[in-house]
């Protein structure tokens, strides 16, 4: 395992984290779906919520982001990154709510 | 699914015998492979075209292979333009001479072409060919990987061209909304022809757009600051940006409505709890940001031009610079304009159609800021002058019914109305394809050598300009008239007269057409006359125009060094330019491969699948992509060294030749 030891926690075990993580996420929401254990808004919620923090885990354990070991300017791409994602996923839930609203409601 | 070898490709359903127009279509395309597969063979130029080309990674060659998929995806294009100006000519009252199958696939071909076709290669290719020399680079900082979207973009207009000849186009239009375009209304293989074609080319519009980035933030040559860059490089800064964040839109969406047709999904349909009106919302997610990844790059070449050819530096630069990147920013908050009539509240409206007017603001900023450099300059009317004058006008009026559309009660009224259409070819034609054009003509000599003939090029100018014009401001009136779009007949007689008009604007376009074709056979006949051997024929102002035309594979042999805005003209002004050094240095450059065509050749072949449902051939090509791919990263020598004394031997040609011509 000493090959696998490099710069930054790049470690084999931190990658294995991540992907024992992302797994997990991705199961979550698919059993929630599949079982149907849950009432259709808090299912909603949990969706998004594994969603959220599966991105977290990705930027963290595969791309080995870090608030202070990653250097300024890619912590400002990943923040106009995060500021598109919020503008193209929040427009989106306003405006189809808007229209589920209108619509069905 | 479908489990027969050859899928639902049959004979029968393959061949266009449901036109005879699409049969001339059909053996038009085939004809023409033929001739160039055949004048290759016959000149026995295939090693050559082979190795000097279609596996080069030198993204000046790859840049200039950019530029001829596009010149032909153009008269492609317009051969669909001027077909459906002819048929609305006479369909008053009578069916015309299209089917409206036919029709339909026209509509939808001509846009998707012009668009993805079209225009994303020749901006592509102009920014490859040009931006590295600009910014003081020798190559981009991913070569192969630009080969690879190259060969994918090739790939998806491949894609586009067969559908003529096997099976049928999507009747769609170029934005394929369901519940049209799903499997239950439309059942063929028109449909899958655009996502697969859409699909392929998008990944390598996503690779470009990473390329360009890393290559603008990483490659710049010493003392060029940010600040410093020619504002070709800021603007293709932004659309890179954009690519990247938008095509990803694209890409899921089409392939959630790939899933939707094949494997009966119903993310977009009614019937299993989807939402159609959320295909709209997640297609223009993307499709707003891409107008502008259109238009920018024009942005950044006419502030070259309008520069160069008023011979003064640009007026507000910094303004031009924020302008852009406010634009950029801006354009992903606006997309619900194409879709106020979905039903969305007031607020929402309200939201996006201010939001919309805002991006009026950077974009007069800049048409400012071009004015003002032509103020009092010494004015070169260069054909890519003309380009820049007749967008300046021309755009300002496509602006001005844009900013009224962005009303949503206008909108209700103009939507899906023929003034729509007049109002998107005002911005593009001009806002777009006139920059492209603007920018070939001005780094064609750049390219090869030698410059385009201007007479030619003024008159491609005027028959464009004036064709425009009688082609589409009829189309404004006819809006207002209430003719929607797409229609393929109609019953109106009051309509017919603005139609006809139309139809001659678009033989006077054909016009500027053919004006551009002589202008490159002229050019190329007295390629010796017009040989430019200083590498730099208007005065140029930035770097591109330091190196020799064509360019060494290197572009430059020793890095320039920036201390201006226009670095070759402040070089200029101090004497620091044409310095030779005492010693030059070896330099690393990419080897070819083959491995990006084969690549390109193997998504071409999955999308085919695809498209038929030979689902085994699908398989087996992604297999065949991942595995070039794995194989080619296994590669550790992808480089090679060219040594000083080569790279002397070459310079010594470009100074003898300098000298020759008194520049030193
Ligand atoms: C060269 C001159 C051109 C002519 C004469 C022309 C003509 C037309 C016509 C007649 C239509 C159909 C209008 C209708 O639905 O009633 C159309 C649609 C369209 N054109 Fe053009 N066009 C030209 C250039 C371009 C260019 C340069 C672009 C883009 C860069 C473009 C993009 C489109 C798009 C996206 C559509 C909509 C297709 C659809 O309805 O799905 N056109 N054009
Ligand atoms: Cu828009």
């Amino acid at each position: 395992m000493k090959r696998a030891k490099a710069a930054g926690g790049r470690t084999l075990g931190s990658y294995l984290t991540g992907y024992v993580l992302a797994l997990v996420l991705t199961a979550v929401p698919f059993g929630i779906a599949a079982t149907g254990a849950l009432s259709m808004q808090s299912a909603l919620i949990a969706i998004g919520a594994s969603a959220i923090v599966q991105v977290l885990v990705h930027l963290r354990y595969f791309l080995h982001l870090g608030l202070r070991s990653t250097p300024q300017e890619r912590l400002l791409a990943i923040a106009f990154t995060a500021v598109l994602i919020l503008i193209m996923i929040g427009g989106s839930l306003w405006i189809m709510l808007n229209l589920y609203y209108r619509m069905w409601a | 699914m479908d489990m027969r070898i050859l899928g639902r490709l049959t004979a029968a359903d393959a061949l266009p015998f449901y036109s005879w127009v699409a049969v001339g279509g059909a053996v038009v395309t085939v004809l023409g492979l033929l001739t160039i597969v055949g004048a290759i063979t016959f000149l026995r130029k295939w090693r050559y075209v082979w190795t000097e080309w279609m596996t080069s990674l030198d993204h000046k060659r790859i840049g200039i292979m950019y530029v001829m998929l596009a010149l032909v995806m153009l008269v492609r294009g317009f051969v669909d333009a001027i077909m459906m100006r002819a048929q609305q000519a006479v369909a008053l009252n009578s069916t015309g001479y299209l089917p409206p199958e036919h029709f339909d696939q026209i509509f939808s071909s001509h846009g998707t072409i012009m668009i993805f076709f079209m225009a994303m290669p020749f901006l592509t290719g102009l920014i490859n060919i040009i931006v590295p020399q600009q910014i003081g680079a020798r190559d981009v900082a991913f070569p192969f990987m630009n080969s690879v979207s190259l060969w994918l973009t090739a790939a998806g207009a491949g894609l586009v061209l067969i559908s003529l000849v096997v099976g049928r186009f999507s009747t769609a239009g170029w934005t394929g909304y369901p519940p049209y375009s799903g499997a239950e209304y439309n059942p063929g293989v028109g449909v899958d022809y655009w996502i697969w074609a859409i699909q392929v080319s998008g990944i390598g519009t996503t690779l470009s757009g990473i390329n360009f980035i890393v290559t603008i933030l990483k490659r710049r040559a010493p003392g060029m600051k940010l600040m410093r860059m020619p504002l070709f490089c800021w603007t293709t800064l932004a659309t890179s940006i954009l690519m990247i964040f938008a095509f990803p839109a694209l890409t899921v969406t089409t392939a959630l409505l790939a899933l939707d047709r094949i494997f009966d999904m119903h993310f977009f349909t009614n019937a299993g709890g989807g939402n159609l009106m959320n295909y709209i919302n997640l297609f223009w997610i993307w499709g707003h940001p891409e107008v502008y990844i259109l238009i920018l790059p024009a942005f950044g070449i006419y502030s070259s031009v309008v520069s160069t050819f008023a011979a003064k530096r640009l007026f507000g630069y910094k303004s031009l610079v924020y302008a852009t990147m406010a634009i950029a920013l801006l354009s992903f908050t606006v997309w619900l304009h194409h879709f106020f009539t979905m039903g969305a509240g007031a607020g929402v409206n309200a939201f996006f159609g201010i939001a919309t007017m805002v991006i009026a603001v950077p974009t007069g900023v800049k048409v400012f800021d071009w004015l003002m450099t032509l103020f009092r300059g010494r004015i070169t009317f260069h054909p890519s002058m003309l380009w820049a004058l007749g967008f300046i006008v021309t755009f300002v009026i496509g602006g001005m019914t844009g900013v009224l559309l962005a009303l949503p009660p206008a909108d209700y009224l103009m939507h899906n109305s023929t003034f729509l259409v007049a109002h998107f070819h005002n911005m593009l034609i001009p806002g777009a394809l006139f920059g492209y054009l603007a920018g070939y003509m001005f780094w064609f000599p750049k390219a090869f050598g030698f410059t385009l003939d201007e007479r030619w090029g003024k008159g491609a100018f005027w028959c464009w300009i004036i064709g425009f014009y009688l082609a589409f401001m009829p189309l404004y009136v006819l809006g207002f008239m209430g003719m929607a779009r797409r229609m393929e007949r109609y019953e109106i007689s009051a309509w017919q007269p603005f139609l006809l008009i139309a139809a001659l604007g678009a033989v006077v376009i054909l016009a500027g057409i053919t004006c551009l074709v002589i202008q490159l056979v002229v050019s190329i006949r007295k390629r010796n006359e017009k040989r430019d051997l200083t590498g730099d024929p208007w005065d140029g102002r930035t770097l591109e125009w330091l190196t020799s035309s064509p360019p060494a594979p290197y572009n430059f042999a020793v890095l320039p060094q920036v201390r201006d805005i226009d670095a070759l003209h402040d070089m200029k002004r101090h004497g620091s330019v044409y310095v030779r050094p005492k010693q030059y240095e070896d330099i690393l450059l990419p080897i070819n491969t083959g491995a990006g065509v084969l690549i390109g050749g193997l998504a071409f072949v999955f999308g085919f699948s695809a498209v038929w449902h030979i689902w085994w051939v699908a398989a087996a090509a992604l297999l065949a992509i991942l595995a070039t791919a794995a194989a080619r990263s296994f590669r550790d020598k992808t480089e090679f060294c060219l040594t000083g004394s080569k790279v002397q031997e070459i310079e010594n040609r470009h100074f003898r030749d300098l000298a020759r011509e008194g520049v030193l």
